[in-house]
């Protein structure tokens, strides 16, 4: 069984790739999937960390963020069908009217 | 061959760990949203075994329900239904991709640093306490006047589902109601959001296919009726 510092690297891997990928893709599709690969890196490291202090909370924090990633990928796409229709495209930059 | 045993695990995880960061960094390079969903769903696989190999098996198996199943779907879906045609010559990435690379680099020399310093260094251990706990049971115990039934403290083995069932119905049933009730707003807010609102000007606006199909359905009615 490989030590806990190895699932950490492969959980802070998968984070980076997804934060990296949040910024720099313009499609609304591929951001909220990659708001996924961070909440499933953010898993890893519970479940990681359950299995070396051999305790069930960090079994049972996942199950509740797997709830959460589902309701914010609804909500998301959803909106994203929303701005399909106003902007007949899914690129960020077309919705920027908030400039934030 | 004792030896070659306890590498198997070690070679897995290598194994699945590699491939589920290149597929992460191919959502991330792919040109159409297919692709990436695809290689989305390739990650979500090697993430789920991943939970088994580390003794959370209802844990993987949530992902590959939920995951696997339900949320690329919807992706899926929601690409199909957007159906944007891929302009060539078209920017895929954002004006803000130097800034992009610089967060992604600093925030992993910081994850790596942390690593370094040895904090997380195991105990040798690597057996799999969670099945086990310790129970009080009635067993009959020999005594002076003969066996009678005391309570003994016996250890029980259980699965991995049934400690979790146990765990998020006694000890998280608050949380739990919570993310059910969140579950339920979502849903309601999705609805609210996705509908199409038929407003008096969309309606003039409506494709005349589906107008005429409405035309043809109410005349097949009035002809059926009649």
């Amino acid at each position: 069984m490989p030590d806990s510092s190895a699932w950490l690297l492969l959980s802070a891997t998968l984070f980076t790739v997804g934060l990296v990928g949040v910024i720099l893709r313009r499609n609304i599709i591929v951001i909220l999937m990659c708001i996924e690969l961070m909440l499933n890196a953010v898993n890893i490291n519970f479940v990681a960390f359950a299995n070396r202090l051999a305790s069930l909370e960090g079994q049972i924090f996942p199950i509740f963020i797997i709830a959460v990633a589902a309701g914010e990928a609804a909500v998301g796409l959803a909106i994203t069908i929303q701005l399909y229709r106003l902007r007949n495209t899914v690129e960020v930059d077309v919705a920027s009217e908030l400039r934030g | 061959m004792d030896q070659v045993l306890s590498a198997v695990p070690m070679l897995v995880f290598f194994i699945l760990g590699t491939v589920a960061v290149g597929s992460s960094i191919l959502v991330v390079a792919m040109r159409s949203p297919v692709h990436s969903a695809l290689f989305l769903l390739l990650t979500f696989i090697c993430v789920a075994a991943l939970f088994i190999l580390a003794h959370a098996e209802f844990v993987g198996a949530v992902q590959l329900l939920v995951y696997a199943g339900g949320i690329m779907v919807l992706f899926l879906f929601v690409v199909m239904l957007a159906n944007v045609r891929d302009v060539p010559g078209t920017r895929m990435i954002s004006p803000y991709w130097k800034g992009g690379v610089g967060v992604g680099i600093a925030l992993f020399l910081i994850f790596a640093s942390i690593l370094r310093s040895g904090a997380y260094a195991d105990p040798a251990r690597s057996t799999d306490p969670l099945r086990e706990h310790e129970v009080t049971r009635m067993r009959p115990v020999a005594t002076p006047q003969g066996t009678e039934q005391r309570p003994v403290l016996v250890i029980d083995v259980q699965g991995n589902t049934e400690a979790i069932g146990m765990e998020l119905y006694t000890k998280y049933l608050v949380p739990f109601e919570v993310a059910s009730l969140f579950l339920l707003v979502a849903m309601i807010g999705a609805i609210v959001i996705g509908k199409r609102n038929l407003a008096a000007l969309e309606e003039e606006t409506v494709p005349p296919f589906i107008a005429e199909r409405a035309a043809t359905e109410k005349r097949e009615k009035e002809a059926i009726g009649a």
